[in-house]
């Protein structure tokens, strides 16, 4: 069955979609958003509910590949996707990716509340830099991080982490 | 959770129309990135919603037969920037609407929703209205196309019918062929905001550069809907071009826009930068026609970067 109601007459759907590289399906209530989904079915608490109107990035998850916020992307549009979540980052031992590590470094992290965000954003920025082979100058880098908001007004940091993550990653690759 | 009755998902463009005709007090949902966002505020409180977002036939730019661009309505924002026939043939639209809110929400937003909000602010709008775009609208009677104009009724509200979805955006021929444009979007910030005033200009010149054959000037945010400056456009073509003309050309746009006091600016300011940046997106429209612009002009301007 992938469509029910409930006794209440809320209306439900099956919802089956890749989550961190895992296989996952659960019935989901059609007025949840994704972050909901992401964060009461499958406990990925990195999922901030900050703003939930689209504004903060808080709740930023890469969808296919790209960034949306999933305050604002309802959970049954996830049927079919492929979601990463800052969870998905983590290595099988444990072992933390290297942007994370240089959000640590840099010194990125003040508060943390909007850094599961601003990581996922910087993953889809590396993987473009990589696919592409483009060194982003600062003022791109600022643009396409410009989807989300600190508090903690730590953006200085937070654009070095990103930029340093970037030329190892280049200078990685140029040199294979 | 949302404060939604029921969610009716469309598996085809008929499949919408039928939900649409069975449900008619149902609203449109395409990406949500304003409609999920206005059910947050209250607005909306137990709306019924049919969503087209699974419509993949909607997504994407194609090149038809004769010419004609054709942008699927539920095509995301920042996959019309990326795209290589819109970076052919029309970037400045590409441009534009990397000019929208954010990257997360230029990867969701839709050129169909953007436009079918009827919103004067809209990033994409003044550009498809510089452009000559062509709406095309698809519903129980069949495909209808309209002039992206007489699309736009009034502010709000826009010439779809019940049970009729947008489709697609059109871009004929002739309205691209041999025209350059720029596009400058006038906010507070640069993210994340919603603009004071935009204006998007597109200009033919003579084979020697010398002289404009047409000048297309579209503006958001002078008026209730997005608009012309038609008199402007008159006034210029067949002038040559210097950066003279192109001041009396700014000079005239005041014949053609009606903007507002809102909290965002007021009318006179409005006016004002409507008048610079014709100036400003017109030197550059000019410059990458491959015509020159005298330098005191540019220079007096600060060039063309906003």
């Amino acid at each position: 069955m992938t469509e029910k109601r409930t006794s209440e007459n809320h209306q439900y759907k099956l919802v089956r979609c890749r989550i961190n590289g895992a296989e996952r399906e659960t019935m989901v209530d059609v007025r949840a958003s994704l972050t909901d989904m992401l964060r009461n079915d499958y406990s990925l608490t990195s999922v901030k509910k900050g703003c939930e109107v689209g504004e903060c990035g808080a709740c930023n998850v890469l969808i296919d590949g790209e960034c949306f916020n999933s305050c604002i992307y309802l959970a049954v549009w996830a049927d079919g996707k492929d979601i990463l979540t800052l969870e998905g980052l983590m290595g099988p031992d444990g072992k933390l990716s290297d942007i994370q590590q240089a959000f640590i470094d840099e010194a990125a992290v003040q508060c943390g509340f909007c850094t599961p965000g601003v990581i996922m954003s910087a993953v889809e920025i590396l993987e473009n830099a990589e696919k592409t082979g483009r060194e982003y100058t600062r003022g791109e880098l600022r643009k396409l991080l410009s989807g989300h908001l600190c508090r903690c007004t730590g953006y200085e940091n937070i654009l070095n982490a990103v930029e340093k993550t970037m030329k190892k990653r280049l200078a990685k690759k140029a040199g294979k | 959770m949302y404060d939604i009755k029921a969610l009716y998902e469309a598996q085809s463009v008929a499949d919408a129309i039928r939900l649409l005709r069975e449900h008619p007090r149902a609203q449109i949902i395409a990406g949500g990135s304003d409609v999920l966002v206005q059910i947050r505020e209250g607005k909306r409180a137990g709306v019924e919603l049919v969503s087209i977002f699974s419509l993949d036939e909607l997504r994407g730019v194609n090149l038809e037969e004769d010419g004609t661009l054709r942008i699927g309505s539920l095509t995301s924002f920042s996959h019309i920037t990326k795209d290589p026939l819109i970076q052919k043939y029309i970037n400045v639209l590409g441009e534009a609407v990397d000019q929208v809110g954010g990257p997360q929400i230029r990867n969701i937003g839709t050129i169909g929703g953007n436009t079918c909000n009827g919103v004067t602010s809209a990033d994409s709008a003044s550009t498809l209205f510089a452009w000559d775009a062509v709406i095309e609208l698809t519903g129980p009677e069949g495909v209808r196309k309209i002039p992206i104009k007489d699309f736009y009724i009034r502010a709000g509200k826009v010439d779809l019918h019940p049970s009729e979805i947008q489709t697609g955006i059109l871009i004929r021929r002739e309205s691209y062929e041999g025209y350059a444009g720029h596009y400058i979007k006038y906010a507070m910030r640069n993210a994340m905001d919603i603009a004071t005033l935009g204006c998007s200009i597109n200009v033919k010149l003579s084979d020697d550069k010398k002289k404009f054959v047409d000048i297309r000037i579209a503006y958001g945010v002078a008026g209730p809907v997005p608009m012309r400056a038609v008199h402007a456009e008159a006034y210029g073509k067949g002038l040559p071009v210097s950066g003279e003309t192109i001041r009396k050309i700014g000079d005239t746009v005041s014949e053609d826009i009606m903007p507002r006091d809102s909290w965002r600016a007021s009318r006179a300011f409005r006016e004002h930068i409507s008048k610079v940046l014709c100036q400003r997106a017109l030197t550059e429209a000019v410059r990458r026609a491959g015509g020159t612009v005298p330098d005191d002009l540019s220079g007096e301007m600060g060039g063309a970067a906003l």
